[in-house]
């Protein structure tokens, strides 16, 4: 049995009092991946040597009497979306494999300076595009519960990660639930941040308008703290809110007394698995145990979100994918034309999920079709911003499933992508508000499979969020005990 | 087929058809898009210059590198609505957009610029010659990298590869798109030194089409005169100096109008002018147009210059060219279109004139002397008195017209008076009674010539004529007035009689 | 209401997104995408006049940077990660079409 503590709070604690060094934490952390990464591929890369003379780093610090960070110390995984400098960032697509950018992302900035020792790229389903992780370029990863099943996805190496203890914290992304399915699927903590409170400086781009880098872990105040080091304005992006990381940890434990809580009807009915619906009714008891006032809301746009999030992602999408042309960095297949080499690379480094959304993208927004399409999608996304707004003149947080099944298993969804897209529809609406929400483990299902409850706040409301998120910490029944 | 400058009505310019003697008419729309001075680049920290060794102002933005994200220029804002002020456009809230295409000189396959809502829009810009051209629109967008094309003949046909260097990639241009209000080769032209004067006095760019910081493409169609309709236009590209924008409109003037003067029609399409053999050129046709899917750039948010901001530029705008030649013309009493007036002002020396004229100098002399005799450095530094003093000398008759240009240049050399250079060169004043003197002194020296004068014959009379001046020139070093001296001799040899 | 993706649109629109498709992948992708499609006619047939766009989540406006140099990035770092280099630019193989 490990001596090592495995939550981000104590590792650090320990090592600003010297009571661990950097160094044994990493070397722990790396032999648990050794020995068991081959099976889960969670990572694209472990960054040993890095990792390594980041750990002495803080260890120096620590001699020195130096502040190492509020991180210090603690492994932490990067989804292989993050540009880290000089190391392979691959978005687990061919047509960057081996691509080491000359600069690094925001959030990697800001987590070593933090202390924190990145320990490697995590696996994602390609570019992002994905609710399983069975897109990667570099095979699937599998879900450290079970390794017959999907971990979730885009994020599903970052989930993985922390759930099979490679890591206490990882970062993901989340364009419409890539952080917050596979921390349902995965029995973790995943939030997605209000859009704008973390710099997408570095995150390489999927759709541009809905995605947000967002903390893994297996303790909502890990996630807190992660969140707080990389949160605040980033001058380089010019969609960051220009206002300081928001506090978090303070209010962990100041409670739901009050609160009005609201369970979406569109979000609990047909489409939601039985058990699923289930374990987030026992939550909403669990809010009004501590005090809470449990309600029904209907947010009926909520509905069309997931017709609008498929026209407005790939829309977007295929114009942030069309740089990659084989021209400056990546893959090239050579033709005697550029065009032709244009073609040739992006057919041979893109997968069939990536191509079918490039194109569904480029259709929505071609000429003759931008109105029906695009256009109207955009026109939805007013609908869900209103019927938020409404919402919440009522109440304080809403509560929904994260995912409307546990982890299915591999090749379940492959054949038709639209039943792929469905996994999504718990977790579409937030991000085309711009809206925070977060994944807590909440028990298993009917198949001992982790079960993910979803809370969602208004912009900026993530204290209030975490308040509820720590209640539901504490009440959560534990994974084997049986569903009836 | 004559390419005449008749105007018709006052107003218009015609091409007159020798084959046919139909009179059309050139309609001729200009896009310009001119890279704007500032510092660094459109989206990015980089610096914005020209001539530097290749991709070495680069960085992860402008490079359009994966997770790369623009940050817009405030200096960028501020020109462009220098720029739009002075072309009287109003100032709109406005978004960008980005245009989807392929192409290696852009980094992100997509270019970021401004599709339906421009920051600037519905202007005009007034020309010399009291045309009105309309402005459409003057929005922001990035500019893109350079293709340098390898093997075969150096130009893109026939080219085995290409090179290309991403330092102009994301340097900020506006582009102003001028409504088709321009009717002669010779007003696009003016067109474009009244624009490059627009930005060279508001400092928006440096405006220098050899180094492509402003650039030139022409849209032409013609019609028949009295034809309201507008008919089928030409793009014509590749455009780098005005000599070829001039030459480039008649070229496609002339071939339109002879396509359609054999009944065929005007195929819509981009063509390329070619400088070394004088003609445009179609382009390689495309099967359909290209579709580029604009839509709002997710990555940067609207843009809504404050009432004050605008009124700021508004309250900065120095005093604009046309402006200008008005205060000039009014001042000196003459049309605003004469050439001096325009002359004066594209060299900066509508100032000095004014003073010149307040100071008492005659406005049509000055105008004169600023357009032949101040073309060079320091001309601006003339002080208006001791100029309107030398004009007033020249206009008396104490000094010939050559007498007045050399003392200017002088003038202009030492920054001292008229009356003290004159004097040294031996331009004094020669008074009349010394005059007198003079001629009656050579009078006396030749008298048989001078009866002859007096009493011969009108031939004979003009030969003696020319004698005794020539005698009366030499005695006073050329000095004397040609017209005091006549007088004198014409006024003793009455006296004779 | 909208007319159902034909092969033709697929085809048009890979041609667009610089991607080659074999015989088989049009028509397995003109299947999968008319499904997409299909499902998003709740979103295509609703009455939405009079009510905007939302392009962003954000109400954020007039975000800009001062006009001075930052430091870049290295040319060298940048050119080693290109596939073809020549005279310190990107080559590429010839260009056919013109600037549009």
């Amino acid at each position: 049995m490990s001596t090592i503590p495995s939550t981000a709070l104590e590792i650090v604690a320990a090592v600003r009092s010297g009571q661990l060094s950097a160094r044994e934490v990493l070397e722990d952390h790396l032999s648990r991946i050794d020995a068991q990464d081959g099976e889960i591929n969670a990572f694209n890369l472990v960054m040993t040597e890095e990792a390594r003379a980041a750990a002495a780093a803080v260890d120096a610090r620590v001699a020195a009497g130096e502040d190492p960070g509020p991180l210090a110390g603690v492994p932490l995984a990067l989804k292989d979306n993050l540009c880290t400098r000089g190391i392979p960032t691959t978005c687990s697509s061919r047509i960057l494999e081996g691509w080491r950018p000359p600069y690094d992302a925001t959030v990697v900035q800001r987590v070593n300076a933090a202390g924190a020792v990145s320990i490697g790229k995590t696996n994602l389903d390609e570019f992002a595009m994905g609710s399983s992780t069975e897109n990667s370029a570099f095979g699937p990863t599998r879900n450290p519960r079970d390794t017959g099943r999907v971990p979730g996805g885009s994020s599903g190496g970052s989930a993985a990660a922390v759930a099979a203890g490679f890591a206490p914290i990882s970062l993901g992304s989340d364009t419409g639930g890539s952080i917050r399915q596979p921390a349902a699927l995965c029995g973790v903590v995943g939030v997605k941040p209000t859009y704008g409170m973390v710099s997408r400086y570095g995150l390489i781009a999927f759709a541009s308008s809905l995605d947000q880098i967002g903390p893994f872990s297996t303790t909502v105040a890990d996630s807190a703290l992660l969140l707080e080091a990389i949160a605040g304005y980033d001058g380089r992006d010019s969609t960051s809110i220009d206002a300081p990381a928001p506090s978090l940890l303070e209010s962990l434990g100041q409670g739901v007394d009050g609160l009005r809580v609201g369970l979406v009807t569109e979000l609990m009915g047909q489409g939601i698995a039985p058990d699923v619906a289930a374990r987030v009714r026992q939550a909403a008891d669990a809010l009004t145990a501590a005090g809470a006032q449990v309600g029904e809301v209907s947010v009926p746009a909520a509905a069309y979100g997931l017709s609008a999030y498929y026209l407005i992602a790939p829309a977007e999408a295929s114009s942030n994918l069309a740089r990659y042309d084989g021209v400056r960095y990546g893959m090239r297949v050579d033709a005697p034309t550029t065009a032709e080499m244009n073609a040739a690379t992006r057919t041979a480094g893109f997968g069939e999920e990536v191509k079918r959304r490039i194109m569904l993208g480029t259709y929505a927004l071609s000429a003759g079709y931008y109105d029906a399409y695009y256009g109207k999608a955009l026109k939805v996304r007013t609908l869900i911003v209103r019927d938020f707004e409404k919402a919440y003149a009522d109440f304080d947080l809403l509560l929904t499933p994260t995912s409307p099944t546990t982890a299915f298993k591999f090749g379940d969804k492959t054949a038709d992508p639209l039943s792929m897209y469905l996994n999504d529809i718990c977790t579409i609406p937030t991000n085309l508000a711009g809206h925070p929400a977060m994944s807590v483990p909440f028990g298993g299902g009917s198949d001992g499979m982790p079960v993910g409850v979803q809370l969602l706040a208004p912009a900026l409301g993530e204290s209030t969020m975490f308040r509820a998120a720590a209640v539901l910490e504490a009440a959560a029944p534990a994974l084997d005990e049986v569903w009836s | 087929m004559t390419l005449t400058h008749e105007p018709i009505e006052g107003e218009h310019f015609v091409v007159v058809s020798e084959t046919t003697g139909a009179s059309w008419e050139i309609v001729v729309g200009l896009e310009v898009h001119c890279e704007l001075a500032t510092v660094t680049k459109l989206f990015c920290g980089c610096p914005n210059m020209f001539g530097d060794e290749p991709n070495t102002n680069v960085c992860p933005v402008c490079l359009g590198l994966p997770g790369s994200l623009p940050v817009l220029n405030h200096n960028v804002v501020e020109l462009a609505m220098r720029l739009g002020r002075a072309l009287h456009c109003s100032v709109e809230p406005s978004v960008f957009a980005r245009k989807n295409y392929f192409y290696p000189d852009m980094p992100k396959d997509y270019q970021v610029t401004q599709f339906d809502r421009p920051i600037n829009a519905d202007g005009w810009l007034d020309l010399p010659d009291g045309t009105r051209v309309g402005i459409e629109r003057a929005h922001i967008e990035e500019d893109t990298g350079k293709n340098t094309h390898a093997g075969g003949s150096g130009r893109i046909h026939g080219a085995d590869y290409s090179l290309v260097d991403y330092n102009r990639a994301g340097v900020p241009l506006v582009e102003i798109v001028g409504r088709p209000h321009i009717r002669h080769p010779e007003q696009a032209k003016t067109y474009i030194d009244e624009l490059r004067a627009i930005l060279l006095t508001t400092g928006a760019s440096d405006a220098k089409m050899e180094e492509g910081s402003l650039r030139v493409d022409a849209n032409v169609s013609v019609r028949l005169v009295g034809d309201n309709e507008l008919g089928t236009r030409c793009e014509v590209k590749n455009l780098n100096s005005l000599r070829s924008l001039g030459r480039a409109i008649e070229y496609e003037a002339r071939r339109q109008v002879d396509l359609l003067e054999t009944g065929e029609r005007i195929k819509q399409e981009t063509r390329h002018w070619d400088e070394g053999a004088g003609r445009t050129r179609a382009g390689r046709s495309k099967e359909e147009a290209e579709d580029y899917r604009y839509f709002q750039e997710p990555d940067l948010v609207p843009l809504a210059p404050s009432a004050e901001w605008i009124a700021a530029i508004d309250a900065a705008m120095p005093p604009l060219p046309a402006a200008r030649r008005d205060a000039l013309a009014l001042a000196a009493g003459v049309a605003v279109t004469e050439t001096s007036v325009v002359i004066a002002v594209q060299r900066d020396l509508d100032q000095l004139a004014l003073a010149t004229i307040a100071a008492g100098g005659d406005g049509k002399r000055v105008l004169t002397h600023v357009e032949h005799n101040l073309s060079g450095d320091g001309a601006v530094d003339l002080n208006p008195a001791t100029f309107a003093q030398l004009v007033t000398l020249e206009l008396g008759g104490q000094l010939t017209a050559t007498q007045a240009k050399t003392v200017l240049a002088e003038m202009v050399i030492s920054g001292r008076a008229p009356d003290v250079i004159a004097a040294e060169l031996g331009f004094e004043a020669m008074d009349s009674s010394e005059l007198e003197g003079i001629v009656d002194g050579l009078i006396a020296e030749s008298p048989e010539e001078w009866a002859d004068f007096c009493t011969g014959d009108e031939k004979k009379r003009g030969k003696l004529q020319g004698f005794f001046t020539g005698k009366i020139m030499k005695a006073t070093k050329g000095q004397a007035d040609g017209k005091a001296v006549a007088a004198i001799l014409e006024s003793r040899r009455a006296e004779s009689l | 209401m909208s007319a159902r993706l034909t092969r033709d649109n697929v085809a048009k629109v890979a041609d667009l997104a610089r991607l080659n498709l074999s015989e088989a992948e049009l028509e397995r992708y003109t299947e999968q995408l008319g499904a997409v499609l299909d499902h998003a006619e709740d979103v295509a047939s609703l009455d939405l006049d009079g009510v905007p766009p939302t392009a962003h989540p954000l109400p954020l406006v007039n975000v800009l940077r001062d006009d001075f140099v930052v430091k870049g990035v290295d040319r060298d770092e940048v050119l080693s990660q290109a596939p073809s280099v020549e005279d310190r630019r990107f080559r590429v193989p010839a260009i056919l079409g013109e600037e549009p």
